[in-house]
């Protein structure tokens, strides 16, 4: 399986993404923010960083990037899409997952290592974890505050759409404790900690992560 | 060229903690009588004459301004 990893001016974390992907025993494809090119790839990671510097809004002008007009298109035939950070904030102002990532609640700058419990494994990137357990992953940004309006809110709820959830305090103040999400489908997924920095206890805090990278495999190969 | 103004602002309901650290610096500087604060964004546009409102809010609602936490208001200069 090959799977892309976008860089976009100011991404940070797409070495990190690419090496979980090798991890996971697939074929990591780097892809470049002014092509207009997937490369054939059968599933794309946005990964984290202050893509434009975070000017505007972060994500707000990655969003418009010539490749997120093909990863869009992509997502649409379902092709499985992975937003991390500033990744899960570009797919939100893509229109690929509902809601915002705004300032968080405290303004700090929040780094730590933060358990999640992961709500579903009906999506193309969880297929591997167990709904309800947990998982340890590093959070690290400044506006990873979730929200949306009441109605989309209640229909995440609704329909299994909450992805993660924060375990043992909020580090943002985000609506309902949501680290992330997915669309209707599940193929796309966006949260804002880091499974990418979770796949080798040499660099993180545990291997967690990887679980996300290995669901892929499986889901690319049951569709 | 005509100019056109375009506000942004917070939705009434999405907290905006950097209005709070403000109002905060405002108390701590011994300023009374300042309830609230709420921090936004002014973008200033030079746009074509011909360029119609449609254009113009074409621009705040899908890149100046997120619909989904901002409201927004364009307005043209003389």
């Amino acid at each position: 399986m090959r799977i892309g990893v976008i860089t976009f001016p100011g991404t940070l974390d797409d070495v990190d993404a690419a090496r979980a992907v090798r991890y996971a025993g697939a074929e990591s494809v780097a892809l470049w923010h002014a092509d207009r090119d997937l490369e054939g790839v059968d599933a794309v990671v946005v990964p984290g960083g202050f893509s434009y510097g975070d000017y505007l809004r972060a994500g707000a002008i990655a969003s418009i990037a010539p490749i997120m007009t093909e990863v869009v298109a992509a997502a649409g035939r379902g092709m499985p899409v992975l937003g991390i950070c500033n990744g899960f904030q570009i797919l939100c102002e893509a229109g690929l997952l509902p809601g915002a990532l705004v300032r968080n609640a405290g303004l700090h700058f929040v780094c730590r290592d933060q358990r999640l419990r992961v709500e579903t494994s009906d999506t193309a990137w969880t297929g591997d974890i167990e709904a309800g357990s947990e998982i340890l992953v590093p959070v690290k940004n400044a506006e990873g505050r979730y929200v949306a309006d009441a109605a989309t809110l209640a229909e995440l709820e609704d329909t299994g759409r909450v992805v993660f959830r924060y375990v043992g305090g909020n580090p943002n103040g985000a609506l309902a404790d949501i680290a992330g999400i997915s669309s209707a489908d599940g193929r796309v997924v966006g949260l804002m900690p880091h499974p990418e920095h979770a796949v080798d206890t040499l660099t993180g805090p545990s291997v967690d992560g990887l679980a996300l990278f290995t669901s892929v495999l499986r889901a690319s190969a049951t569709t | 060229m005509a100019r056109v103004v375009v506000d942004v602002m917070p939705k009434p309901e999405i907290l905006d903690p950097q209005g709070q650290a403000v109002a905060g610096a405002l108390q701590r500087m011994g300023v009374a009588g300042v309830a609230d604060v709420r921090q936004g964004k002014h973008f200033e546009l030079e746009v074509d004459d011909a360029l119609d409102d449609a254009t113009l809010h074409r621009i705040a609602g899908e890149l100046l301004a997120n619909p989904v936490i901002e409201d927004w208001v364009v307005s043209r200069t003389p």
